[in-house]
């Protein structure tokens, strides 16, 4: 157990490391591309003077490096700083004028809603796509495999609009039965928030169910052939408990590696999904930010998709690792 | 119809005040109730109450098109009306306004509102530091006094007979005095919806107030929605499957298709919003007024209209005063496509060819590339020869507008002439994108801002279009179409305001449930 716990520890600090890569890597991007904050949000009324006032009272006249590490100094205090923003609006008012001012209070409710949504996906795909990949490993090469594989197949292959246009046209325009508009919000009954969120979650299941799939499918497949397992065979059990009790366990190594890559997915790549169906996510959020150069929220957000990446990547090793004794053991 | 003269009411607004407590139902018989749900775009994460900072719809329609009041009104029809101001007077050289303030109004905080409000919040746009779009606005008052706890006197740098209309912008909203932080924070206005609810970029709920000094004249909704849908697909979606009453901006491509729903009906009106081509006129060749000219009948604005808005808008003359000012001279000579001309210009310039670079984006306007490539097919003809040049869209107003000798631009355009002209066509003001500095329009300029007599502004104002469509530096190819979407549910009066998208912003006032 001492080993899983080295383990854990040397992963997370790897982890603090990537981070710390991720933070440069994104500032530096986004200096490079053209065009700042004041640029951005003045638009046609960039005059030179109005530029130069906010890019002094944001600080953006400062060198790139003094504001990374005043950005780095605070960021390893808690503090993500004041989005440009905000900070704007505020340096209008003259004060702070008692509305979201901090980025870390402008992502949480987004970010909320973005758990929620990858929530409700994991809940419906995760087992749909466990179960669709156990039967088509158990009837494989028969008619119901051959079309399991081609539908999951051509959702994942078709562009994420796409397909939420189909649901669209036949769940909210065809037979009116889903809202096709998922503008949750802060005092809505949990059971509304999830009709409205569902959509969405359908949409997403459809484009992560493939991948999961298709890897507990091979996983088991690729076991099918061991002695052990032609062992349990001989000795007269049904082909579901085969799988099931012998091969599966066996498999899951594999089968929550792709999970916890598409749970991962699920967190940072929905920005699409989020705008076809006016999602209050932090994909939007993200968008939005690094449109108007951001740099605070733009941060933040890449650290929280990065985080979610490296953990979820953990905790997929760990339990790979306990899922397997001879990990679990080493000698 | 009964068409009130505008500047009429300029003078002495008295009938102003009529006018609004009359209202709409010279129209149609509106009623009282339901619930308004609007999909609208320009929605950012960054909104907030503050006007200064108001620039797209969203924000546009909620404050001051529900939540919060100005002193005057442009009404549907383009007259311009009193809101919290109920009649107003000038000197004769239009350098001294005084305001009569609407009495027995309060904010929704139960705060009077009174002329020490007035005073605060247009201060607001000339604070230390201020970034106000507004502020030229409020700038050009050297003083402002309070005559009266309902009165107001202001005393202008110069005179402007429109100063009563520029006391209708978007950014120039009442607050109430010594709480403004506050009023900016929770959305605290006297307008005739109440906030409950307002998340940044997300949505917006308000309720009707219930006793308002509008009264049975306007805010027909007993609660209004407004949900950011900056996706027009998205958009158009919501309305499609009965989630919104009414979208702003869709897209051309898809109208047929709404069209077809006999449950939506499409509405769309001219204004002012027109796309230009800006040539820095201070800059070679566009010095030489006969390479602008020919440059001018060298594009076929037909076919953009045609291309480029798929037939939802108009033809224009190389002049930013459209169908929404009151003195829009439409009977001007159209420009036409001609090839022959081009070339005599050409020659006149003593150019038998002209090589020029035209440096675009699509953040300019929707198809401003398209539009460019149009332009350097057609004038090909002519030999002028118009090298594209494809800029990123990042950035293009900071390093490529009012910098390039020639490039695309756009304007929604203004309530008045003078106004459209002070933004962009007045020597030295800093959105003057092509550098214009004839002195005759210079001069009839500064005298028609300060004339009161309707006559002699118009023809003042006529003179100054011909002088722009000929002589120009800025070539106006067409004006686009204000076009919006609207449920069979919801019912609006017969005139639709035309100045911005969705009545002026105003549909939760002026629209009620069919």
């Amino acid at each position: 157990m001492n080993s899983v716990i080295r383990i854990i520890l040397q992963r997370l600090a790897l982890g603090l490391l990537t981070l710390f890569v991720v933070s440069i890597v994104i500032f530096t991007a986004v200096n490079l591309l053209p065009g700042d904050f004041a640029q951005a949000i003045l638009g046609q009324g960039a005059t030179p003077d109005a530029v130069e006032a906010i890019r002094r009272d944001l600080g953006l006249d400062q060198p790139p490096i003094t504001r990374y590490f005043q950005w780095l100094g605070a960021a390893l205090q808690g503090d993500l700083g004041n989005s440009f923003a905000q900070a704007n609006f505020a340096s209008f008012v003259g004060a702070d004028s008692g509305v979201r001012t901090t980025v870390a209070q402008q992502i949480a409710p987004r970010f909320e809603n973005t758990m929620f949504l990858a929530a409700v996906t994991a809940a419906i795909a995760v087992p749909v796509s466990l179960v669709l990949g156990i039967l088509a490993a158990l009837f494989r090469n028969s008619v119901f495999d051959r079309a399991t594989n081609i539908t999951t197949l051509t959702s994942i292959s078709s562009p994420e609009f796409f397909l939420a246009y189909v649901l669209i046209l036949f769940l909210a325009v065809l037979n009116p039965m889903l809202p096709s508009l998922s503008n949750i919000f802060e005092g809505m009954s949990f059971g509304e928030r999830l009709e409205r969120t569902l959509l969405p979650a359908l949409t997403l299941t459809l484009v992560v169910t493939a991948h999961m799939m298709r890897m507990t499918r091979a996983a088991i497949i690729n076991l099918l052939a061991s002695p052990y397992i032609e062992m349990a065979r001989l000795k007269g059990m049904s082909p579901m408990r085969v799988i099931v009790k012998h091969a599966l366990p066996n498999a899951l190594a594999p089968i929550i590696n792709v999970i916890a890559l598409n749970l991962a997915y699920l967190i940072t790549g929905v920005v699409v999904v989020e705008v076809v169906f006016v999602y209050p996510g932090i994909g939007q959020l993200f968008v939005d930010s690094v449109k108007i150069r951001d740099i605070p929220v733009v941060q933040a957000c890449c650290l929280i998709f990065a985080a979610a990446y490296i953990l979820l990547n953990l905790l997929a090793d760990i339990l790979s690792i306990l899922s397997n004794p001879r990990l679990r053991h080493p000698k | 119809m009964t068409r009130i003269s505008r500047r009429g009411l300029l003078r002495t607004g008295a009938a102003a005040g009529v006018l609004a407590a009359s209202g709409l139902p010279l129209f149609a018989q509106p009623k009282r109730g339901g619930r308004l749900r609007v999909g609208l775009n320009g929605a950012n994460t960054s909104d907030s109450w503050d006007g200064r900072t108001h620039s797209d719809l969203y924000m546009i329609a909620s404050a001051q098109g529900a939540v919060f009041d100005s002193l005057t009104e442009v009404a549907a029809d383009g007259s311009l009306i009193g809101e919290l101001a109920t009649d107003w007077e000038a000197t004769p050289d239009a350098k001294t306004w005084t305001f009569n303030l609407r009495q027995g109004v309060t904010f929704h905080n139960g705060k009077p509102f009174g002329a020490d409000d007035v005073i605060e919040s247009l201060q607001l746009h000339v604070a230390e530091g201020a970034k106000s779009a507004a502020q030229p606005i409020v700038a050009a008052i050297s003083e402002m006094k309070k005559t009266g706890e309902h009165q107001v006197q202001f005393t202008l740098e110069a005179g402007n007979a429109d100063f009563p209309y520029l006391m209708s912008d978007y950014h120039l909203l009442m607050y109430p005095a010594g709480q403004i932080e506050e009023a900016i924070a929770k959305g605290i206005g006297t307008g005739l919806y109440q906030v409950t609810s307002f998340e940044p970029g997300v949505r917006m709920t308000a309720k009707r107030v219930d006793s308002h000094y509008k009264g049975d004249s306007a805010g027909f909704f007993d609660e209004i929605e407004y949900i950011a849908i900056n996706d027009s697909t998205a958009r158009m979606n919501a309305l499609m499957t009965g989630q919104v009453d009414a979208i702003n901006r869709i897209d051309f491509k898809t109208e047929a298709l709404l069209r077809a729903n006999p449950m939506i009906r499409i509405q769309e009106v001219t204004g002012n919003q027109h796309y230009t081509f800006p040539m820095l006129t201070k800059v070679d060749p566009f010095t030489d007024v006969n390479v602008r000219r020919a440059l001018k009948y060298g594009i076929n604005r037909q076919e953009l209209v045609d291309k480029i808005l798929l037939g939802h808008g108009m033809a224009a003359n190389d002049t930013p005063i459209g169908p929404a000012n009151q003195y829009f001279h439409s009977e001007m000579e159209p420009l036409t496509y001609d090839l022959d001309k081009a070339k005599f210009y050409l020659k006149e310039a003593g150019l038998t060819e002209l090589n020029i670079d035209l440096n675009v984006s699509d953040a300019a306007f929707n198809g401003a590339v398209d539009a460019a490539q149009l332009y350097q097919a057609s004038a090909k003809g002519a030999g002028i020869n118009i090298n594209v040049v494809q800029e990123p869209a990042d950035g293009y107003w900071s390093n490529v507008w009012l910098k390039k000798p020639f490039c695309a631009s756009y304007f929604s355009g203004r309530a008045t002439e003078d106004w459209m002209f002070a933004t962009a066509y007045e020597a030295g003001v800093p959105w003057n994108d092509s550098q214009w500095d004839e002195p005759r329009f210079q001069e009839l300029l500064l005298l028609a801002r300060a004339e009161l007599d309707s006559n002699k502004r118009r023809e003042m104002y006529f003179e100054m279009q011909q002088i722009l469509r000929d002589d120009g530096g800025v070539i106006i190819p067409m004006f686009a179409n204000y076009v919006q979407a609207l449920s069979t549910k919801i019912a609006t009066s017969d005139t639709v305001g035309n100045l911005w998208q969705m009545d002026n912003g105003r549909m939760a006032e002026r629209w009620w449930m069919a």
